[in-house]
């Protein structure tokens, strides 16, 4: 979550001649303000980090009983467990249907709210309330929408024809529709964010450079497809990288519409690893599990430092 | 597109007077933008009105089965009384309140002072503590569930609120984005308050926090939303229903209540209610705060 850094803009270099006296005290001063923070780091992040690499060697559980070294057991387990390969499934087919929409429609959006100056308050607001609206209320609002049996979505449908009042479609229980169903309602609640990205990068585009375009007789859709977004391919990268991370980490929105079922189909990486932590108390396998993941979603984040640290040149 | 066109016809420097003529005539495209951009907000927002309209409905009326009303026909506070009687709502959401403000409050007194060392000075071990800062930008929390919730128990953290509160405080991001706008001040303010025998201290209060307004308001806005939106870690640590947080025990305890949806709703509602306020507020340092994060 970056934030606009203007700062009042630096003069000239300071030169300021170091006496050796004043330079040392100021090095530990350093030191005391960044120790509290390294301190809550270490403890609530380090920590962790190789305590659960510990974990994933032993049988630890959560009922308590003494742990012992298994050595590769575990992650010997998590290779072969086929749950745990559906779950990545899941967790791969959510990431391939909600990206796409989420990049395109956040796309669309911006493009209409940045033409549509007039009311971009307004625009604003609707696109973007949803991302600030917790989970679990989102849900329960698309739970009752989704409803097979009078639900908002059946209703109209029906209405429009579309759909056999007999034969209501069971979008959360239903093994071909519920992923959709969640995708749906992630691509309502999430889109806004990335839609803002869009809004702003749009905004930093120079207006020349479409008045020379159309000086040369481009028309609308070449301006679009030639101009705008290629100068949109950076912000593209990012919502993409950003993106895939958030997919690997789902979570929320099945515990709570579908509980990862029905028949596992919505079950996702980190939903596996709760249920083998918590439900099969096997803190051992789970933290196995959760180093599989944790890597996976290193190597993205590497791939999303590199993306920025290349803008920094 | 329209405009785009529009200005061909005119000079380049009369941007403003372009501006006006848009206005008074405004061409068939324009016209089908601000439609469709307008159609598509109202279809957004719609899931939001509906669960205000059912918010509004006595039970019988909200029930599966009934015809769809958008206004209710029988307006009703029924949902919200019912909610009120019950109680837990109010609960959470004090308890969301504590948490998220517990979070805040660490978050930027925490993440200010360690921006400020990394920013100001040179002592031993600086760059090995802020590469290995950096580096935990890429440790996804979710990944750490495991051992954190071992460590919470055995540090007797387990359905407190420190419990709930402190491993979010961990925050390496907002490090990161205080020290680049700390790098950013000008040294001059700072050496002209040292001159007059102020100590670090006092430099970082009288002269650093007060140029740095709008980024604290920024760091501190998301800190609280990401805090009040957190869903897994509550779940974990928060097992009691009187230590739950806002989206625990609506996600938890009243999607079990099943069938009233007028309830249902009015609980969605006010769960919603004070991350829209905030947001309405500080929209302006929202934006610009997501905006940011492309922008960099």
């Amino acid at each position: 979550m970056t934030v606009n850094t203007e700062a009042p803009a630096a003069p000239a270099a300071m030169t300021r001649p170091p006496t050796p006296n004043g330079a040392k005290k100021q090095q530990w001063a350093g030191l005391w303000f960044v120790l509290p923070f390294a301190a809550f780091y270490a403890l609530f992040l380090v920590w962790p980090t190789f305590l659960g690499l510990y974990y994933s060697f032993t049988d630890k559980s959560l009922t308590g009983r003494p742990a012992s070294w298994v050595g590769l057991e575990n992650w010997a387990e998590a290779f072969g467990d086929e749950r745990a390969w559906a779950a990545l499934g899941n967790t791969a087919e959510f990431t391939l249907y909600s990206t796409p929409p989420l990049v395109v429609l956040a796309i669309v959006f911006a493009l209409l709210v940045n033409r549509a100056r007039k009311l971009g308050w307004f625009l604003r607001m609707a696109f973007f309330a949803p991302f600030v609206v917790p989970v679990s209320v989102v849900t329960m609002i698309w739970i009752w929408i989704y409803q097979p049996d009078g639900g908002l979505l059946n209703h109209y449908l029906q209405l429009l024809g579309i759909q056999d009042a007999a034969a209501p479609t069971l979008w959360l229980q239903d093994k071909n529709t519920a992923m959709w169903s969640v995708v749906v309602t992630t691509v309502w609640w999430t889109m806004g964010f990335n839609f803002l990205l869009y809004l702003a990068a749009l905004q930093t585009i120079d207006p020349n450079v479409y008045e020379a375009a159309s000086i040369d007789g481009a028309s609308w859709w070449r301006q679009l497809w030639h101009l705008t977004l290629p100068l949109l391919k950076r912000t593209t990268a990012l919502v993409i990288v950003l993106q895939l991370i958030a997919s690997l980490r789902i979570f929320d929105q099945m515990y709570l519409m579908t509980g990862g079922g029905p028949d596992r189909a919505t079950e996702v990486a980190i939903h596996y690893i709760y249920i083998s932590g918590f439900e099969g108390y096997r803190i051992g396998y789970a933290s196995a599990l959760s180093y599989v993941l944790f890597i996976l979603i290193l190597i993205i984040s590497i791939f999303q430092f590199r993306l920025f640290s290349r803008k920094e040149d | 597109m329209t405009a785009v066109q529009e200005k061909q016809t005119a000079a380049p420097s009369a941007r403003p007077e372009v501006r006006r003529r848009r206005l008074k005539k405004p061409s068939v495209g324009a016209v089908i933008v601000y439609v469709a951009a307008a159609a598509l907000a109202v279809l957004w927002l719609l899931p939001l009105l509906w669960a205000l309209s059912t918010s509004f409905k006595v039970e019988t009326e909200a029930s599966l089965g009934q015809d769809i009303h958008w206004i209710p026909q029988d307006w009703s506070l029924e949902g919200y009384k019912t909610l009120f009687e019950r109680g837990d709502h109010l609960t959470w959401m004090i308890n969301s309140t504590i948490v998220s403000t517990i979070v805040t409050v660490l978050t930027l007194v925490l993440c200010v002072s360690a921006a400020y060392g990394f920013s100001r000075f040179e002592f031993p071990g600086k760059k090995i503590i802020f590469g290995a800062i950096i580096a935990g930008l890429m440790v996804p929390g979710q990944a750490l569930i495991i051992p954190l919730f071992d460590l919470v128990n055995d540090l007797h953290l387990a359905g407190t609120y420190w419990g709930l509160a402190l491993p979010q405080v961990v925050a390496p991001v907002m490090v990161f984005i205080l020290k680049r706008f700390f790098d950013a001040i000008p040294r001059d303010y700072e050496e002209a308050a040292k001159l007059d025998g102020a100590g670090h201290l006092r430099v970082l209060w009288n002269v650093i926090l007060p140029l740095s307004g709008p980024i604290m308001a920024a760091v501190g806005i998301f800190t609280f939303i990401g805090s009040w939106n957190n869903f897994l870690w509550p779940l974990l640590v928060a097992t009691d229903p009187s230590m739950m947080t806002l989206p625990v025990g609506l996600g938890v305890v009243s999607g079990g209540y099943g069938l009233f949806y007028a309830q249902n709703m009015a609980a969605a509602i006010l769960g919603a209610l004070p991350l829209l306020i905030v947001f309405l507020i500080f929209q302006k340092q929202i934006v610009k705060g997501v905006a940011g994060v492309g922008l960099k």
